[in-house]
């Protein structure tokens, strides 16, 4: 499949680095490859990566692509992985000035996966590393069989989303060794040096209650797990009866996971970036006169919107130069927020010219909702005219339903929270004391979709092989969804 | 170079094809793929086959949009399907998708489905058209079929070499060798060999129900039948005490109010097949269906003498199917049962509702006739 890159191609590379370069964009060095549009399908539908494991996922989201772009729903113009050196890929029929503003776009993509933050712990080898999934993908396969393989690994992706996207920055819980795990902390006694005073200073009954203190906390850290555990999948690698070809697939794909967790932290981010980067560096410096009506036409359809779909490239495109504005002109600060009059905040500006520096900042240690909590303001939500929407039980329509400032913005966090995805923990493993598996999920003002719950417990009950629980909330009411491996069950249940 | 996708596409269909199969028996009920047929193709809903994760309630979780509206106006929903954030999709619950299946390739799950065994056409014979081609040049063949543009060139390109090409005087004088003609291939192409023709009773006792299971039973015979034949003409005849002949459209959605001479239909058939459908060339396969109400017993004794002169010895399969009416007697089928029983090219068959399609449809194609 690679290509090498045409000698013109080779031309613009150079110089869109060079625009980069000189902007202060720091990247990985970055190879790109023109390829056809099929191809480009088939390596979108591999998530970036054509030697991954194989599977009829792939094929079914290569299947929805060809059908868009045959009917000219959509058509990917440019595909950039997360790996160090970065690839990159261009669409064969990409006219000139559109190679260049991906080019643009692309190393812009690439300074924020080497910078950001959230990309820290990501392994940046991960093209070696897929296929190397896929090579023990298909060596289990050979062994055990394609459909046992390919079985087990539907039922683990079902949980893929379970993982604890935090866990790379902080250690939830300190591994104790083996003696420290018998042994209780003795009772600690305020030292004095006279001995009579002993039992002045440390009365029997404090004594007597901190010893059932100690005793009842270790009681407790025998449940297991001691905390809810939010990484679902480490959990049942460690501790579901497996064979080990299914305990190194759970790692594999758990490993994909946490790879490709970032990038659905930072849509919005990252999307807006890479258009700030390609509409700077394309209109101050690469666009030819001739090319300029082309590259207005490519990327307003980048920023376009969609009915009233909500558009990252174009938020997080208009937050950047927001941000840059009000740091250049001094708007930020207990002065100006505390400030009532319209027409002088209007007038503000310090000529403070933070506003480049603001956002290179700004790109290295934030993530989507961080990004939303702290820079979506009043007048922005104003401006972008944004609202949020619910559904209408009796018009049997979504409809918009609040255009207050402070619900947008709840909306939007809450949306983005947990990278969009239901935050679910394992609570007990040892439930009822017969090895079923509890879950939990924590309810924040959005029910799970039932249907989804129920087959998504079947799949974990096929790696746990016990019965498996979730407890969550349905219109207010806790409820208890089960599955035994034969029958579903639903009953109300305490939520605590 | 084969696109490595193209295994794990593959894969992917085979799944989509066990889900449809395994599901058949509920689309055969549902008629809904009738109105979802293509030229070709037919889009197929499956359901659950995308991979179940824990997620939110798509109606409960709403989300953030741009635009104008006052609050209480409708979201107005993108005209791309799912990408990413702020999905306006309603089809909540239901994790499925659409798939395009060929006609062909549904039909061959219909008959894996059902053990359809294959038709073995009457005869050997099979009606082949020939038609001519026009599809390349030759430097030999008749002076009719010159290529004037190609032989101009060919002479220009020999008198250049050869010097004699003067542009001052551009004269071109082709010699045998420079001309060029067209030539042809014949192609042969597969006529219709075989023809349907649908007989329904439209009287005032075939409800709208009744007739939508005429309609979803005749979709996948036709499906079947198609797949089977090369080509394939479909004829269709309406009668209540008259019979006539209407196109496709037609035939689904006339209601008459009068009486029941099923006879009118089979003189019309008999009829057809006279004029048009030599039994020689031709595999024919009448299908009627009715309540099993007739007139009188006078005319269900003379349907009963035409099918036995005039129609069955000249088809391959004719087929009843009786459609349960609340007002109708159902006799006709037992009179059918009585002088037909154990006749193969006769195949009865009673459809008590949408559910009885599924048997009803094995019963006329069962005998691979």
């Amino acid at each position: 499949m690679p290509t090498q890159l045409p000698p013109h191609l080779r031309d613009v590379q150079d110089e869109m680095k060079g625009h980069a370069k000189a902007f202060g964009l720091d990247f990985f060095e970055t190879i790109f490859e023109v390829i056809t549009f099929d191809e480009m399908n088939m390596v979108a539908s591999y998530g970036g990566f054509p030697s991954r494991y194989p599977h009829w996922k792939f094929g079914m989201e290569y299947e929805r692509l060809a059908k868009s772009y045959e009917y000219g729903l959509s058509r990917i113009y440019e595909m950039v992985i997360n790996n160090d050196p970065c690839y990159a890929y261009l669409l064969e029929s990409n006219q000139d000035v559109s190679q260049k503003m991906v080019m643009a776009h692309v190393y812009a993509h690439c300074d924020f996966f080497k910078n950001n933050f959230t990309f820290s712990h990501t392994n940046r080898k991960m093209m070696d590393e897929m296929a190397n999934h896929g090579t023990r993908v298909r060596k289990y396969m050979d062994k055990f069989g394609v459909e046992v393989v390919e079985l087990f690994i539907d039922r683990v992706l079902s949980i893929d989303n379970l993982i604890d996207i935090h866990s790379p920055f902080i250690v939830r819980k300190k591994p104790r060794s083996e003696e420290e795990e018998q042994k209780r902390p003795a009772v600690r006694e305020l030292p004095t040096d006279k001995e009579y005073m002993r039992n002045f200073i440390n009365p029997k009954e404090y004594m007597d209650a901190q010893r059932a203190k100690i005793e009842k906390d270790f009681k407790k850290a025998k449940r297991f797990p001691e905390h809810p555990e939010r990484d679902v999948m480490a959990f049942l690698m460690e501790h579901a009866p497996l064979e080990r070809w299914q305990r190194d697939l759970i790692d594999m794909l758990r490993e994909e996971a946490y790879y490709f967790a970032p990038q659905r932290m930072t849509k919005i981010m990252n999307e807006g970036w890479a258009t700030y980067w390609h509409a700077k560096m394309m209109t101050e410096k690469a666009c030819k006169p001739e090319e300029i009506i082309d590259f207005a036409d490519q990327h307003s359809g980048v920023v376009a919107v969609n009915g009233n779909q909500l558009n990252p490239y174009k938020i997080g495109l208009e937050l950047y130069r927001n941000i840059e504005e009000r740091w250049d002109k001094g708007r930020f600060g207990k002065e100006y927020d505390d400030c009532d009059d319209l027409a002088e905040r209007r007038r503000w500006d310090k000529s403070l010219g933070l506003g480049r520096q603001k956002i290179f900042e700004v790109r290295k240690y934030y993530n989507d909702v961080t990004f939303i909590d702290e820079f979506l303001t009043l007048d922005f939500v104003r401006e972008a005219k944004l609202f949020s929407f619910g559904y209408n039980k009796k018009r049997a329509r979504f409809e918009i339903s609040s255009r207050e400032f402070k619900e947008v913005k709840d909306k939007m966090l809450q949306q983005l929270t947990n990278f969009g995805q239901p935050v679910i923990a394992v609570l007990d493993a040892n439930h009822e004391n017969r090895g079923e598996l509890l879950l939990r999920h924590t309810h924040d003002a959005v029910d799970l979709d039932p249907e989804y719950t129920r087959a998504t417990l079947s799949a974990i009950q096929h790696i746990w092989n016990r019965p498996v629980h979730v407890l969550t909330k349905t219109e207010g009411k806790g409820v208890m969804y089960g599955f035994d491996g034969k029958d579903h069950s639903e009953r109300s249940a305490e939520y605590a | 170079m084969t696109l490595r996708i193209k295994q794990d596409h593959a894969r992917f269909k085979d799944i989509v094809r066990g889900k449809i199969k395994q599901n058949l028996r509920k689309y055969i009920q549902k008629g809904e793929l009738i109105g979802k047929r293509g030229k070709d193709t037919i889009s197929i809903p499956v359901p659950s086959i995308d991979l179940p994760h824990f997620r939110f309630h798509d109606r409960q979780q709403g989300g953030v949009g741009q635009g104008e509206g006052d609050v209480g106006q409708p979201v107005s929903p993108s005209d791309e399907e799912g990408q990413g954030k702020g999905k306006a999709g309603e089809n909540s619950g239901d994790h499925g998708l659409e798939v395009d299946v060929t006609l062909d390739e549904l039909a061959q799950m219909l008959g894996e489905e059902l053990k359809l065994p294959r038709i073995e056409p009457r005869g050997k014979q099979r009606l082949v058209s020939e038609r001519t081609r026009y599809v390349g040049v030759s430097p030999t063949g008749p002076e009719s079929l010159r290529h004037f543009k190609r032989t101009y060139k060919q002479a220009l390109k020999r008198q250049m070499v050869m010097g004699t090409y003067n542009p001052l005087d551009p004269k071109i004088i082709p010699i045998r060798e420079d001309k060029r003609f067209r030539t042809w291939r014949v192609q042969q192409r597969p006529e219709s060999n075989a023809v349907i023709i649908y007989m329904m009773d439209v009287s005032g006792s075939m409800g709208d129900e009744q007739k939508e299971i005429v309609r979803i039973e005749s979709f996948w015979l036709d499906t079947w039948l198609r797949h089977q034949y090369d080509g394939i003409e479909s004829r269709y005849i309406i009668h209540d005490a008259m019979a006539k002949e209407v196109d496709r459209e037609t035939f689904f959605h006339t209601r008459e109010s009068g009486g029941t001479m099923i006879s009118s239909a089979y003189k019309l058939c008999a009829q057809l097949i006279e004029q048009n459908y030599p039994a020689s060339e031709w595999n024919i396969y009448p299908f009627h269906f009715s309540d099993g109400d007739n007139w009188s017993a006078d005319d269900t004794r003379q349907c009963i003498s035409l099918l036995k002169d005039h129609i069955l010895p000249k088809v391959n399969l004719f087929a009843y199917g009786q459609v349960e009416s609340p007002y109708g007697s159902g006799q006709f089928l037992k009179d059918l049962e009585e002088h037909f029983d154990g006749d193969e090219r006769v195949a009865l068959s009673e459809i008590k509702d949408k559910e009885g399609i599924y048997g009803s449809i094995k019963d006329f194609l069962g005998r691979g006739k």
